[in-house]
């Protein structure tokens, strides 16, 4: 029989559907962290796939800190409507109790408030002893070294010097009580791969990543966009129009847009290959200072 | 990246479609810490344009060189700790492509410290590069990487001769380098040994042909990279299926869901199941849910099959006139990645495609001396040695060589109270002559290690937060013993203890020391106030439960006071006890302060504390 040489988009989501799959046959309780971005779009997509015609035999959960751009509210429910999908919603309650906001808190302690402790919670309070995460190896340095499954300790931290080695497709998910297993089942695809498979597959993302005009402010030497009006406005800023879209979804005050034209995906890959700058310039946590996402992943941050 | 740029601004759609078609090609750099692995990385990366303006302004900031020229090598050297320390300490991946192919580079450390990296690394490599420093030669540790390399299975091999601006480029030199090299890997297993002058520094012969080394006529390693054959690399004759689970969303849908590890199916093909030795046709193969003719390595399918067979994870797929061997013994080489060295006496977990089975090591034959590299004997493994070992599992594995099949012959070994992955195993042997009945015999043949618990203290302590113990009451007929031996039960139980007190009923010392031991193992804290008048049955309670999980209690209660309470009782012959861990008197009948001295002589024996491994 001639063979078919398997494409390297094929050979990735051959790849990710054998770990979803394994993940899902030796843990008890496993959930797949929904971000609502790109990345978690086309991991939820290979979830399906891995269990097609079936369903994927667990949950979605998202930690929802309360700042999320509106439209992906919206496009997660819609989601998980239309396709069937158990899906979790988390918000620190604490943290919502007291009003805890990027404006006041500034986006260290907000993140860690909103998004790590509120990952922490949900994990221990549904006892989830496996979590699916949409992280890739490209996007920093600290990820880079991270394995496909990465251990956490019962604080749910990471060690990055204490690794378990990982060997071929051989993994290892024996834990104890309390500790749990990050799956990464997009480790190997960098952000092109991404584009190159919502685009073959026709994955649904949220609008907000196609250039639209939309109001914003420059803050810091960002686009911020003024999703509603809970938006601060410093003294002197005035929201404009201008037509954006946004390279990752986070927290809207959180969110850099780029200036764009780009209203298809081939459009936003075609200027994403003609620029020079990363994906994660956008992401204002990360500017906090050099090596910080390794000390937020040390902490428990996804 | 001319065509691709070209491709890019005029027709995205185009380049889109090309991306695509691209073939994936793992590979594995080594090297130790100044050969000029890490600048080689962020050379390939920079030079083919994967380093973004904002990462290259960081790494500019954080070069320490002074003047122009840019440190590639904190490119990629990604956490804080290596930063600081200016070393590579684990594995890192790492990606570009080119107009040919997407590549996946894994970025390992060569010190012979670091081994169990450079083998993760290099476990799913299709290519090693391993760099060599022109000034000095062919290294001890050049020829390690280069040994591991072929242990792993890497079929690919490229030499890199670095540091040739630092030679002038000097012909010779290179050619001596390269001739000793080969002389070397030709007792390895590599499909192929390709040799590169270059300077990393100076971007010699990476990605462009370069006038310093006219004299050489091959590709430069960029070249190499996207032409090299990796098409033959997977296994692509002896299919193995290995089931990872049962999809059942509905009565009429029931397929096995895996990956194919070698080898290729089609619709129609007769398979046999491992280890029930039944067979059917394949009546679907299906894709994401969508039917496909044929299925080859590595896709994840889903097969369903003509009859209902009784098959779930761990079980294998085959073709009838294809089969692996079955074997409850294995002879593997190992590779130990543990600080803790290797147990004989320890049962491990073995997890080898998706059957996790229990093992024993039976005998560690020999190990490589890894400065010479020939064996040794040995009486076991530390941390970066690579041996030969024979284990022996409770149920048999379906296995090839690991030369002829890296999916089938490749295996873990995880600690079974640590659960860390201790080592890397690869099966040795030769093609199997085993036939199907033979493999079916061993497939069924019952546990070859003698069944023994698979629970350990640890675990159990963690179910019952306590080690277990026998609490041993001696006294006179009246001294209040079972009664206290109630009430502690009682109060033990209280306080969120697990405690039972061992009734003697019918059963003579040996039976009731027989029932103490088997509740204190379980993790219990068993209470008896069984007649024990004796020295000699007191030492034979602490001699066959354990002197260290025995706690004696002397109910030393007033004689004249046991004979008024127990007139009829026989007295006769009691050896008080020299040396209890606890005497009390029970005149009064109140037991409170005795029960908390006992808990407390519990505690201080460690038995509300975490077992250590």
């Amino acid at each position: 029989m001639k063979r078919q040489q398997l494409t390297h988009l094929q050979q990735l989501e051959t790849e990710s559907i054998h770990i979803i799959r394994e993940a899902a046959a030796e843990f008890d309780n496993p959930v797949m962290l929904y971000s609502i971005g790109k990345d978690s779009g086309v991991m939820a997509h290979l979830a399906l796939k891995a269990f097609a015609p079936g369903k994927p035999p667990f949950p979605f959960m998202h930690v929802d800190t309360t700042w999320k751009f509106s439209d992906m509210i919206t496009f997660r429910d819609k989601y998980a409507e239309e396709n069937g999908i158990e899906l979790i919603v988390h918000t620190n309650p604490e943290g919502k109790a007291a009003d805890v906001n990027p404006f006041d808190y500034g986006s260290n302690e907000y993140t860690t408030i909103m998004k790590t402790v509120g990952l922490k919670q949900a994990l221990d309070k549904h006892g989830f002893d496996a979590a699916f995460g949409g992280a890739r190896r490209d996007e920093e340095r600290s990820r880079a070294k991270e394995r496909i499954f990465s251990f956490r300790d019962s604080m749910h931290q990471w060690d990055p010097k204490n690794q378990r080695p990982e060997l071929w497709s051989t993994y290892n998910c024996r834990i104890r009580k309390g500790e749990s297993v990050r799956v990464f089942p997009l480790s190997n695809w960098t952000e092109l791969d991404i584009w190159l498979y919502i685009e073959r597959e026709g994955i649904p993302i949220v609008p907000l990543y196609l250039a639209k005009p939309r109001p914003v402010v420059i803050r810091d030497g960002t686009l911020i966009m003024v999703d509603d009006d809970r938006m601060r406005l410093k003294e002197g800023e005035e929201p404009m129009i201008k037509s954006v879209r946004f390279r990752t979804l986070g927290c809207y005050p959180l969110s850099g847009a780029v200036e764009s034209e780009a209203a298809t995906v081939p459009e936003v890959v075609q200027e994403m290959l003609q620029t020079t700058f990363s994906e994660r310039q956008g992401r204002l946590i990360d500017f906090d200072e050099d090596g910080s996402m390794e000390r937020k992943k040390r902490e428990g941050y996804f | 990246m001319g065509t691709d740029a070209d491709l890019i601004r005029s027709d995205i759609h185009a380049y889109l479609t090309k991306y695509e078609q691209k073939e994936l090609l793992r590979f594995v750099a080594v090297g130790s810490v100044d050969d000029g692995k890490s600048t080689l990385i962020g050379r390939l990366l920079h030079d083919t344009g994967m380093v973004y303006e904002d990462q290259l302004a960081a790494v500019k900031s954080a070069s320490k060189i002074e003047g122009e020229e840019i440190d590639f090598s904190l490119i990629t050297d990604g956490l804080q700790a290596e930063r600081e320390q200016g070393i590579t300490i684990d594995v890192a991946y790492r990606y570009f492509s080119t107009d040919a192919r997407k590549f996946i580079i894994a970025d390992t450390p060569g010190h012979v410290q670091y081994t169990r990296n450079m083998v993760t690394g290099a476990s799913t490599a299709n290519v090693g590069i391993i760099l060599i420093d022109a000034r000095l030669g062919v290294l001890q540790q050049s020829r390690r990487h280069a040994f591991i390399a072929s242990l792993l299975g890497i079929p690919h091999l490229a030499v890199c001769v670095n540091k040739m601006d630092l030679t002038d480029y000097d012909r010779d030199g290179f050619n001596a380098i390269r001739d000793e090299f080969a002389a070397f890997a030709k007792g390895l297993n590599f499909k192929d040994v390709t040799f590169f002058p270059i300077s990393a520094l100076k971007g010699v012969n990476l990605v462009s042909a370069s006038p310093e080394t006219p004299w050489h006529d091959g590709p430069n390693v960029l070249e190499y990279l996207e032409t090299v054959p990796i098409d033959e690399d997977h296994n692509l004759t002896d299919f193995r299926f290995p089931v990872q689970s049962t999809l059942r969303p509905n009565l009429d849908y029931r397929g096995f869901a895996g990956q194919i590890c070698s080898g290729s199916v089609k619709v129609g093909d007769t398979v046999l199941t491992l280890p029930s030795g039944k067979t059917s046709e394949i009546v679907g193969i299906d894709f994401a849910g969508v039917p496909q003719q044929s299925a080859s390595v590595p896709e994840s399918v889903t097969i369903r099959l003509a009859d209902e067979i009784d098959t779930s994870r761990g079980d294998m797929l085959v073709l009838p006139d294809n089969i692996p061997s079955a074997q409850r013994t294995v002879d593997a080489t190992l590779v130990w990645m543990s600080e803790s060295e290797l147990d004989l006496k320890k049962s491990y977990i073995l997890k080898h495609t998706t059957q996790s089975v229990r093992v024993k090591m039976d005998e560690v034959a020999a190990k490589v001396d890894m400065d010479t590299l020939q064996d040794v004997p040995c009486e076991t493994l530390a941390l970066n040695e690579i041996g030969r070992v024979t284990l022996t599992c409770t149920r048999a594995l379906f296995v090839d060589p690991y030369t002829v099949n890296r999916a089938t012959g490749g295996f873990i070994l995880i600690d079974s109270l640590t659960n860390n992955t201790v080592a890397a195993g690869m099966i040795q042997g030769s093609e199997s002559t085993q036939d199907l009945e033979a493999l079916l015999r061993e497939a069924r043949a019952g546990s070859a290690l003698d069944p023994k618990t698979q629970v350990s203290p640890r675990e159990r302590f963690d179910r019952l937060g306590q080690r277990g113990a026998t609490i041993w009451l001696t006294g006179l007929p009246g001294s209040g013993r079972w009664a206290l031996a109630y009430a502690l039960e009682r109060r033990l139980f209280d306080e969120g203890h697990t405690a039972t007190v061992i009734d003697p009923t019918g059963q003579d010392l040996s039976g009731v020391i027989s029932a103490c031991k088997a509740a204190t193992e379980a993790g219990f804290i068993a209470i008896c106030a069984y007649k024990s008048y004796r020295k000699a049955e007191r030492a034979l309670v602490r001699d066959r439960i354990g002197d260290e999980r025995v706690l004696e209690v002397f109910v030393n209660t007033n004689e004249d006071l046991c004979r008024e309470r127990r007139p009829n009782a026989s007295f006769e012959g009691f050896e008080a006890p020299e040396n209890a861990d606890l005497t009390f008197d029970l005149a009064s009948g109140r037991t409170r302060e005795e029960m908390g001295a006992i808990i407390d002589g519990l505690e201080a024996a460690g038995q509300f504390e975490r077992p250590g491994a």
